[in-house]
């Protein structure tokens, strides 16, 4: 059984608010789905391990990291989405 | 005329010899789609699919030829971008969010002439399978209202089979596809990982996403197939291998289907299969067998972990790709309620997610999050990602040619026929054990397809009426079209 201490650290590791009642669901529930994994406890090893298929980077699909200009249009769509901002920027609050 | 219950190819037909035009018919579905209380649309797009009808109309007059799907009206999951429209992945948390761009597979079927009636319902942020999950309230079920339609695409799914559009496109992470086009008695195909682009499909796990189509029948699933796959630059995970043009030959010497071999994996007809649901799939495979298929037992040993390790490297890439829900980028945020007592920006992290997520997303990040975290990384991810080699493995061998593999397996897509709304509401795991046998297809990044193969009397409304049963087609990755032969070819032996 995960402890209500758990919980409450993992739900602010993970940027959440939870109310007391979700407190106790989440409690109950976490726990019964982590039990649920431990069947993969008796699982046997692959024959070729998950890294061993990794190429490396070499035939990586990846683009390059570079910038792609948008259409202006497509931008100013995005900014508009922003709960808060002010010209082309999106304003947050203060980090401390 | 009723105009709602076409093909898409009889629908071509008639507006290519101007029986009807492409605006009466989207007129006749978004009147129907409008009285509907199955609760499958969460927005209709009126004034979108008419311009789009009346633009095929012009070109009809105007004597040009049109495309398959020119002026045929569909339904859009709501996890896909059609711009300009709201896309809410039927969460609070997006629920007055406005696409700013068009997802691939609509730039592609708009493109193609696609009439887009509206965005269907689906569990939040597509996790679920009976869109109980929804911010929005359940779909019901076509058959029986008092039942859920599946999930996560169960207003897609639902849809086509209440003839609210003639295809919808769904998307398919563990099952989403596959199980509400089988509790619908709809066809429904989630293609192989990378064979259709993920752009603009709001994201739940990344490795296990893809989009796919849901219709009356095999044709047109495939039919909208070819319209929307392909390499794109916009998803790096996109491929641009070649989808096999298998057709099969059912005539004269060259007959295949003695050639063809169906693995039927013993693994999924183990205890939990309601007898009533493995009598029918039993059946479609005898006539298989009667009609000159090859079928074997096959062993899939790893099945059993399935559905564990789905469960935890699902959660885990979703907890990250819900970071971005934090009340600064778009969505609902604290910011913009005057009441809200927000000091710093952690504040607005918190309660923006705290109120905007439903009670599912956030069980899925608080899991992958605690499978994520340091101490119980090595126990859950990576064992997880160990169980997933294992599980490809399996498939790996089953398809196999030089190891007496199979070209197709069958099986059940769901334990069970549609279940009661409310049944498996509360319980998470018992909700999470209806994709026992969807899961590990996509743990392995293959294609499969769920086709009506038969019905159950259903004890709530008589005998009457019955709740639809699909088989599932399971394919080696690209293998499309093998699976859509062949399960035409078992379509017009069922019917």
């Amino acid at each position: 059984m995960i402890s209500k201490d758990e919980v409450i650290k993992i739900a602010k590791l993970a940027r959440l608010e939870l109310t007391e009642k979700e407190i106790e669901k989440m409690q109950k529930d976490l726990s019964a789905i982590l039990d649920y994994f431990n069947l993969l406890k008796k699982a046997p090893l692959p024959r070729q391990s998950f890294a061993a298929q990794s190429d490396g980077g070499k035939n990586s699909n990846l683009r390059k990291d570079e910038v792609i200009v948008q259409k202006r249009e497509v931008v100013e769509k995005i900014i508009q989405s922003a709960p808060d901002k002010k010209d082309d920027y999106i304003k947050v609050k203060a980090v401390l | 005329m009723n105009l709602t219950n076409f093909s898409i190819k009889e629908c071509h037909e008639g507006l290519e010899n101007k029986k009807f035009s492409s605006k009466e018919l989207a007129l006749a579905y978004l009147e129907k789609i409008k009285k509907s209380d199955l609760n499958s649309f969460l927005n209709i797009t009126e004034s979108l699919a008419i311009s789009q009808a009346e633009e095929v109309d012009e070109k009809i007059i105007r004597g040009e030829g049109i495309g398959l799907l020119e002026g045929i009206p569909c339904a859009i999951k709501d996890a896909i971008l059609v711009v300009g429209e709201k896309c809410t992945a039927a969460s609070k948390i997006l629920e007055n969010y406005i696409a700013p761009y068009d997802a691939t597979v609509i730039k592609k079927l708009k493109e193609q002439g696609a009439v887009i009636l509206g965005k269907t319902n689906t569990d939040e942020f597509t996790m679920g399978a009976s869109t109980e999950n929804s911010a929005f309230g359940v779909v019901k079920n076509p058959h029986d209202k008092t039942r859920v339609a599946g999930g996560s695409s169960g207003g897609s799914a639902a849809a086509v089979a209440a003839d609210e559009a003639i295809y919808s496109l769904g998307s398919d992470t563990g099952g989403s596809i596959r199980q509400p086009a089988s509790f619908c008695g709809v066809v429904g195909l989630c293609p192989t990982y990378g064979a259709v682009s993920r752009y603009g499909l709001i994201a739940h796990a990344s490795s296990f996403d893809q989009i796919g189509p849901i219709a009356k029948n095999v044709e047109d699933c495939k039919t909208v197939f070819d319209a929307i796959k392909g390499k794109d630059p916009l998803d790096a995970t996109s491929v641009k291998q070649e989808i096999s043009n298998f057709k099969l030959s059912l005539r004269g010497a060259s007959n295949q289907i003695s050639n063809l071999r169906i693995g039927v994996p013993k693994e999924y007809f183990a205890k939990g299969l309601d007898p009533e649901v493995e009598k029918i799939i039993k059946n479609a495979i005898k006539k298989a067998e009667g009609a000159g298929f090859k079928i074997q037992e096959v062993s899939l040993p790893a099945t059993e972990y399935a559905l564990a390790c789905y469960y935890i490297l699902v959660p885990s890439e979703a907890s990250a790709n819900l970071a971005r829900f934090d009340g600064i980028k778009y969505g609902y945020s604290e910011i913009r309620n005057p009441k809200s007592e927000i000091r710093n920006l952690l504040d607005v992290y918190l309660k923006s997610r705290g109120e905007g997520l439903g009670a599912e997303p956030k069980r899925r990040i608080m899991v992958g999050t605690y499978c994520l975290s340091s101490g119980y990384y090595d126990a859950y991810y990576k064992k997880a990602q160990q169980v997933r080699q294992l599980i490809r493995q399996d498939f790996t061998k089953a398809f196999d040619p030089s190891a007496d593999g199979v070209d197709l397996l069958f099986c059940p897509v769901s334990p069970f026929p549609a279940f009661k709304i409310g049944e498996k509401a509360d319980d998470p795991l018992s909700m999470y054990l209806a994709d026992i046998y969807t899961v590990a297809v996509k743990l392995a990044g293959l294609p499969g397809l769920s086709l009506p193969v038969g019905k159950i009397g259903n004890p709530s409304t008589g005998s009457g009426q019955g709740l639809p049963v699909g088989l599932q087609i399971i394919g080696n990755h690209f293998q499309e079209n093998k699976i859509l032969s062949v399960a035409q070819e078992m379509e017009s032996m069922i019917q």
